[in-house]
């Protein structure tokens, strides 16, 4: 993965495949730490999966035998100085937090984050994605339900929303 | 912070927006439009499939297409990633492989657009990609 707009994309969809209705993606920034945490309300993995799953080898998908998404991850966030974290509970869900150390030469850039998440919920109709974005003291946050209340029934995924929504979060960044 | 303003600004062009798909398609069922699922796994990310649905969203916004555009998982063409898979009202899904952003163009202008077939389908019987 170039960057970490395309970790954030593909780590969220390891939720949208657990069966989320709920998605929590949250970056914050403070000094030179970037923390990226992604909850869902999943599926969940019991703990000996857990244990194994930044393993390329385990993969709970039958499409194909690998499974590079938190690999990748962990790779990235650990050349930077920083580390992973990833806690689950069957039937409840999945939190992974990875930390960045953004000021060291290794640490990937941050890419197109904007692009990615507007992608998340434009392309998701019916997953709610919370979107919180910290930084020092600012924060802000948006939902998919609260987009989806003002468009009274147009859908989300037009593209015309997913335009506006990439702006939107563009101005953010 | 400007979320308030963002809202109001979605509200103005939700308003814009529902005059134009009630004239043109006198409902707001998506399946009256046209669907585009755009495979979204770690093949499919690195391979570009994020610039590709980028570029759809734009093109069909520029050139007011309705449509909708929307995320799936790994359909197992790794090999041919990204893949898209565009479903015309009243037809059957197809899929195409290899959809960089000159491929999407293609698709939009001859697939979308006029019906025509273009190269790069990747055969198969299912009838969507959730069923399989």
């Amino acid at each position: 993965m170039k960057d970490l707009s395309m970790h954030l994309l593909d780590i969220a969809e390891n939720s949208i495949k657990a069966g989320a209705k709920q998605v929590e993606v949250e970056l914050r920034y403070a000094d030179n730490r970037l923390v990226m945490t992604i909850s869902d309300n999943g599926c969940g993995m019991d703990e000996e999966m857990v244990n194994r799953i930044t393993d390329p080898y385990i993969t709970s998908r039958t499409s194909r035998k690998v499974g590079l998404g938190l690999p990748f991850l962990k790779m990235n966030a650990e050349q930077t100085g920083g580390n992973i974290m990833i806690s689950s509970e069957q039937g409840r869900g999945t939190t992974v937090k990875a930390v960045f150390l953004t000021d060291h030469i290794d640490c990937v850039p941050p890419g197109d984050l904007a692009s990615s998440l507007s992608l998340l919920m434009t392309g998701n109709p019916e997953i709610n994605f919370v979107i919180r974005l910290i930084k020092d003291d600012d924060a802000f946050e948006v939902s998919s339900n609260e987009i989806n209340e003002v468009l009274e029934g147009i859908p989300i995924s037009h593209p015309k929303v997913g335009v506006f929504v990439r702006n939107m979060l563009k101005e953010e960044f | 912070m400007s979320k308030v303003k963002n809202l109001q600004d979605l509200k103005k062009m939700r308003d814009e927006l529902k005059g134009k798909i009630n004239l043109r398609e006198k409902s707001d069922h998506p399946e009256s439009m046209v669907q585009i699922k755009v495979s979204m796994a770690t093949c499919g990310i690195a391979s570009g499939a994020r610039e590709t649905m980028n570029y759809m969203i734009d093109e069909l916004d520029s050139q007011a297409i309705d449509a909708v555009v929307t995320q799936t998982g790994c359909m197992g063409y790794c090999y041919a990633e990204p893949t898209i898979e565009v479903t015309m009202p009243g037809e059957k899904p197809l899929v195409f492989g290899n959809v960089n952003t000159k491929k999407a163009s293609e698709i939009i202008e001859k697939y979308i657009k006029n019906g025509e077939l273009v190269d790069g389908i990747i055969p198969d019987s299912y009838e969507t990609i959730d069923g399989k």
